[in-house]
């Protein structure tokens, strides 16, 4: 077989080594993958290690972050965290199924394309431009707008007076929460919209033989065949407001103090881990800015997992 | 006929809904792009890319974080690309269906939104705290981190859409597994592929949270990935936060900059997957 030997050479017998050598290159890399998260755990786990020693459950509560007396609580930045994602999520939410059932059902195609384009655009932008947007141009203009006409016409010990006290420089819950939300929207009805284009024409078409509305097509056809799909957007949009660090960095204020109205300043766990660990003033503060970290891991990988199962064989 | 009547009107204030719902949702995101070009137009000229940053009060550009930003991207793109690539060819062609492959699928999915700031405190754990010394290199290991679920998942939907065919008629000729990847399927995928890396690429070009605390930032001109190195991102985070006007006027610059970076590079990237699917 003379010419047997050359095409070996050239194309690699196949239990050559090198093809050995490329299954193994390639396994290597998608063990990485896997490396990649579980040392997240691990370091976060080890580095926050002193501060979960020190503070027991009492960190997770606490609410306490002070880093002269060296005693830290993570219960603000959770509550902020919470308080935060989920008033973005709902204004988000309803936001984002609209622009979708909208772009899919109703909207003709001609200007459809064009604005599903821009809001697939828009959700690449990254958040350090919403977080600046939302420093220069939102919180001035909430601040005058907003929340002194609702401080000055509080009455005085009234419950509204309560609900609107803060410094009244629109860097506060409310607008960080209004930046989260109008950050996830394009990203959120992006994505919805593309779960609801895998919803079979014939479904839809069987729907309006029998004499649905559009509206009733959306809300028993189309919303219930994606309605796993649609909580796994959600999810994802949540996972998304709660790890954001840069555009709310910029507008919460940055304030410890436990929030106790919608227009007090108050911090999330990204926000402050981005503030203070590059100046951490002692190994104490690390470690508990690494903890926090870990609890911030810990809740997304729970809401992102849940995310993902839901949204298993979708290509999103 | 009164409930005919009731469901039509149901249905105009559904589509009514929807439509302002899709208004209010433009207005905000055409307010953010107003904002940008016009606080920041005003300020591009030739010195933003030939001055390095300046103190507060003199002239400067940001020419430093331009390149800062090339660089660290650069590393983070050369990682990126390596392993996403075979980490997705091994999802595709070899071990997807396992069940360690869907592990690590499910694994790259969570990784793909996990929160950025997070990577920022890992590769300073690894990186920046054994060697005493926050680096260039660290910003752009912790920015590979970010691009490599990316890539992987882009390179193993494009290679599952390549036809089977291609793989049998390498296999016929003799060529082993590892031959009919590299030099068909993956050539047969190259638009795919490039476009994945762009897709990456944009994800991170815009990223601050990681960099914060690995390549911390740098006021000077640095071309040394062993040093601290300034980035774009960190330093329109930077002069946003600071109380002087003409820091500021280059932070909008700044931000302007790479919004424009980020959709030029999806656009291009949504252009080559056109040509791909052709």
């Amino acid at each position: 077989m003379a010419t047997a030997a050359p095409m070996e050479s050239r194309f690699g017998h196949p239990k050559a080594t090198g093809g050995i050598i490329f299954e193994a290159a390639c396994f290597a890399a998608a063990t990485l993958l896997l490396a990649a998260l579980g040392g997240v755990v691990i370091s976060l786990a080890i580095g926050g290690w002193p501060a979960f020693q020190q503070f027991g459950f009492g960190f997770l509560t606490s609410s306490e972050w002070n880093p002269v007396t060296e005693v830290y609580g993570a219960g603000t930045a959770i509550v902020g965290t919470l308080i935060t994602s989920f008033l973005a999520l709902l204004v988000a939410l309803p936001l984002a199924l609209g622009v979708a059932v909208f772009l899919v059902e109703f909207c003709p195609r001609v200007i459809a394309q064009p604005i599903a384009i821009a809001v697939e655009l828009l959700a690449g932008i990254p958040s350090i431009v919403y977080g600046m947007w939302g420093l220069f141009v939102l919180a001035p203009w909430f601040a005058e707008n907003v929340q002194m006409p609702l401080m000055m016409s509080a009455e005085p010990g009234s419950w509204q007076e309560t609900l609107f006290s803060g410094i009244p420089n629109g860097a506060n819950i409310f607008t960080a929460s209004l930046i989260l939300a109008v950050m996830i929207l394009p990203y959120m009805a992006a994505v919805m919209r593309e779960l609801f284009m895998t919803v079979p024409p014939q479904l839809r078409e069987a729907a309006y033989g029998l004499g649905c509305t559009p509206f009733e097509v959306v809300r028993s056809v189309v919303v219930p065949y994606v309605r796993r799909g649609v909580i796994g957007v959600i999810m994802l949009g949540l996972g998304r407001a709660l790890g954001e660090t840069m555009a709310v960095t910029f507008i919460i204020g940055n304030s410890h103090d436990f929030p106790d109205s919608v227009f007090a300043s108050g911090s999330t766990i990204a926000s402050t881990i981005a503030n203070e660990f590059a100046e951490a003033t002692s190994d104490m503060h690390s470690a508990a800015l690494v903890a926090l970290g870990l609890v911030l891991f810990l809740i997304t990988f729970i809401v992102l997992a849940f995310a993902r199962l839901l949204l298993r064989g979708q290509k999103i | 006929m009164n409930r005919a009547l009731f469901r039509r009107l149901g249905n105009y204030l559904f589509v009514g809904v929807c439509g302002v719902a899709t208004l209010i949702a433009l207005t905000a995101l055409v307010m953010i792009l107003w904002s940008l070009v016009s606080k920041g137009i005003g300020g591009i000229d030739l010195k933003i890319f030939t001055m390095t940053q300046p103190a507060p009060g003199s002239e400067g550009g940001l020419s430093n974080a331009i390149v800062g930003s090339l660089i660290m991207c650069g590393i983070g793109m050369a990682i990126a690309l390596v392993v996403g690539i075979l980490a997705g060819t091994w999802l595709a062609e070899y071990g997807g269906d396992t069940t360690y492959g869907q592990v690590v699928r499910f694994f790259n999915d969570v990784l793909l939104s996990a929160p950025s700031i997070l990577v920022g405190l890992f590769v300073y754990e690894i990186l920046v705290q054994p060697f005493h010394g926050f680096s260039a290199l660290a910003g752009g290991v912790a920015l590979a981190f970010l691009a490599t679920p990316i890539v992987t998942r882009t390179t193993e939907d494009i290679l599952n859409l390549q036809p089977h065919a291609l793989r049998e008629a390498g296999m016929a000729l003799g060529a082993s597994r590892a031959f009919v990847i590299r030099k068909i399927i993956w050539k047969a995928a190259r638009a795919g592929l490039v476009t994945g890396g762009l897709l990456g690429f944009a994800r991170i070009s815009g990223e601050t949270a990681p960099l914060l605390f690995t390549s911390l930032g740098n006021q000077f001109f640095s071309t040394n990935v062993t040093q601290p190195m300034a980035t774009l991102p960190t330093t329109i985070f930077q002069f946003a936060l600071s109380a002087y006007d003409d820091w500021q006027r280059l932070a909008w610059v700044g931000a302007m900059l790479i919004a424009i970076a980020v959709l030029s590079i999806n656009i291009i990237g949504r252009i080559v997957a056109r040509e791909a699917r052709r």
